[in-house]
């Protein structure tokens, strides 16, 4: 990424320069341009966000936040009239719509347990991950390759395939539909992607520095939490915002194996749509909070992500 | 149970494989206790909610178990969930769909893939940034994205339809692609190409960076024209990374369900019903435990066979 190789005979010319690097960035705005359309829509209101042809240029309106947030009930405009007037400005704009607010609505617990199942299950997986992973580095296990091999191979399974047998497993300890059985089941899923990435990046790490701090009195334990975890901290931050991820955009599992306690966001927001099927703003405004942590973590951490997303083929 | 006995003496074995002169040297847990200690909660999660599963799909996938009447009993009915699934053709069909999904967005996503890289390669101004912008969908949740994507389609509506019209001149109402027969197909094809074009270019970008100046130099200096150091030089230099994109491409895409479900949930009729989406069906609608299990059974041994053929190939590219 220096941009600073020597190309001393090869370079390519000035011209040619600009011309790729236009490609790119008019490929990069059309990709682009799905995404800025849901963030748009999020501040529409329901007529703006369905008229023809599609609005560019409109009056932003917190509509679909309300919407997204609120369950309303549709009034008489008589009944309208004979309540007190409106104490907040989120009231009034429901009231306009000739609505009144009835309730939270479930998105705020969705969310919830989606950042629950979320951290909770990336904190299991990177703890057991580092664990394991340390322990294939360092110790000469027999048929470590082909045990690797078989736990990244059962990733192959499609989720369905694997959502069977669990949804009868879970049916009968009484895991179905609790944080528990997904934070396990996330776990499972990820760990071996874990412990994959965290080999590779505590193999990076040299033996010598235990071996010095074992002869300075450490016993292989401490040597492993006082040198090799502060020396592997960045790739554990890396596979922990893999795994982070991961869980928080799965959808098969949550679909199967959730309904109410436990469901996390992606099975819910595409229900937001409501009535008429027309609530297009609500539906928006839950993508955008949904997506926008994800967004930022990318942004933010591009390089460190990358080997995750590349099974570890991308180092740099 | 003959899972601890199996780590116990897989620990053991790793134990014995430690170099003696670093266990004489320990204080405190022996290294054997530590490894056994360390792999020991992965191995038992993994057994639990990986091995064990897999294996009550197999015994499933041999009976005619049905998990919503679970009072009327089951029985072992030997191969014929399998010989019904080979013989049903829905199942060929829901193959055939996945088929043309699968080499599709293959075909647009390595073209693409390749070609941004390739152009990223030539480092622009700002590169690194256009980089981070183009990667972001594919770091989204595809079930949220597909969704949203639906409303892209809108024939009247979306942005999609609009933009094709401004274009083509083809008024946006007169198509929709998510409602046709004939488009359906193509449109999860264009969502998934536009997700997941990234993660091809991505590391075609690292196969490129890999590929030292010097040999460039080399050809340079032989006089060989750009086009020739093109498909003698980055090409067979790059595929090896290009087949590795594909090959974890394909594994994802063959098991594709979220975003598909989303869009077109398997509409209009069956015509994007993919493979993973017929197992859902079959499993959490129709309740046919065992039939769904014989054909995840099925999809996965075809999954894992047809990745171990293509490794090979893999390997003999490398070594080339």
């Amino acid at each position: 990424m220096s941009g600073t190789s020597a190309h001393s005979i090869v370079d390519s010319g000035r011209t040619l320069r600009w011309v790729t690097g236009g490609i790119v960035i008019f490929y990069a705005l059309i990709t682009m341009l799905p995404l800025v359309w849901i963030l748009v829509t999020s501040f529409k209101t329901p007529p703006d966000s369905i008229s023809y042809p599609p609005k560019v240029v409109f009056e932003p309106s917190l509509e679909g936040y309300v919407n997204l947030f609120t369950t309303r009930t549709r009034q008489t405009p008589e009944y309208l009239e004979s309540l007190p007037p409106p104490e907040t400005w989120y009231d009034e704009l429901v009231r306009s719509r000739n609505m009144v607010i009835a309730g939270p609505s479930k998105f705020g617990e969705r969310f919830m347990n989606s950042v629950i199942i979320g951290f909770g299950s990336t904190f299991l997986s990177v703890f057991l991950g580092t664990l394991a992973a340390y322990a294939f580095s360092r110790f000469r296990i027999p048929l470590a390759n082909d045990l690797m091999f078989f736990i990244l191979s059962t990733r192959m399974m499609p989720p369905i395939a694997v959502a069977i047998p669990i949804f009868l497993m879970y049916r009968t300890i009484g895991l179905s539909d609790t944080h528990l059985g997904m934070i396990l089941l996330y776990t499972a899923v990820n760990i071996s992607l874990a412990v994959w990435l965290l080999k590779g990046f505590i193999d990076e790490i040299p033996r010598e520095y235990e071996e010095a701090a074992m002869i300075d009195g450490y016993s292989r334990f401490g040597a492993f939490v006082k040198v090799v975890l502060p020396q592997a901290v960045t790739g554990i931050a890396a596979t922990a915002i893999f795994c982070l991820i991961f869980a928080w955009n799965e959808y098969a599992f949550a679909l199967l194996l959730t309904s109410g306690e436990a469901q996390t966001a992606p099975p819910f927001i595409p229900t937001i749509i409501g009535e008429g099927g027309l609530d297009w703003p609500a539906s928006a405004a839950g993508a955008t909070l949904f997506l926008l942590p994800v967004l930022i973590f990318t942004i933010l951490l591009r390089k460190q992500l990358l080997r995750g997303i590349t099974f570890g083929a991308v180092r740099k | 149970m003959t899972e601890s006995l199996k780590i116990e003496r897989y620990s053991e074995r790793a134990a014995r494989a430690t170099p003696p002169y670093l266990a004489t040297r320990v204080r405190g847990l022996s290294d054997r206790t530590i490894a056994w200690t360390f792999i020991a909660p992965t191995i038992v999660l993994l057994l639990l909610i990986n091995i064990f599963p897999l294996v009550w799909t197999i015994y499933l996938s041999f009976t005619n178990y049905k998990a919503n009447r679970t009072a009327r009993g089951f029985e072992w009915i030997g191969l014929r969930n399998y010989e019904r699934i080979l013989n049903d053709a829905d199942i060929w069909h829901t193959l055939q769909v996945t088929a043309h999904f699968l080499c599709w967005t293959m075909f647009f996503q390595v073209i693409l893939g390749f070609g941004l890289a390739w152009l990223i390669n030539k480092q622009f101004k700002g590169h690194g940034f256009w980089t981070t912008v183009i990667l972001l969908p594919m770091m989204l949740s595809p079930a949220v994205v597909g969704n949203f994507w639906t409303f892209l389609y809108q024939p009247q509506i979306g942005l999609f339809n609009y933009g094709i019209s401004f274009l083509t001149g083809v008024p946006p109402s007169s198509f929709q692609m998510i409602g046709d027969v004939n488009l359906a197909p193509w449109s999860i094809v264009i969502v998934d190409t536009w997700m997941w074009t990234p993660y091809v270019m991505l590391i075609c970008l690292a196969g490129l960076r890999s590929i030292p100046d010097y040999i460039y130099e080399a050809a340079e200096v032989d006089r060989a024209s750009k086009w020739r150091q093109f498909w003698s030089i980055t090409v067979p230099m790059v595929l090896p990374f290009l087949m590795l994109a594909v090959l974890f491409r394909a594994i994802e895409n063959f098991k594709m369900f979220d975003l598909v479900v989303e869009l077109t949930s398997g509409g209009p009729g069956s015509v994007t019903e993919l493979a993973s989406i017929n197992l859902k069906r079959e499993a959490f609608e129709k309740w046919r435990t065992g039939y769904s299990s014989a054909f995840a059974i099925i999809l996965f041994v075809t999954v894992f066979g047809a990745a171990n053929i293509y490794v090979k190939a893999l390997n003999r590219v490398k070594q080339r």
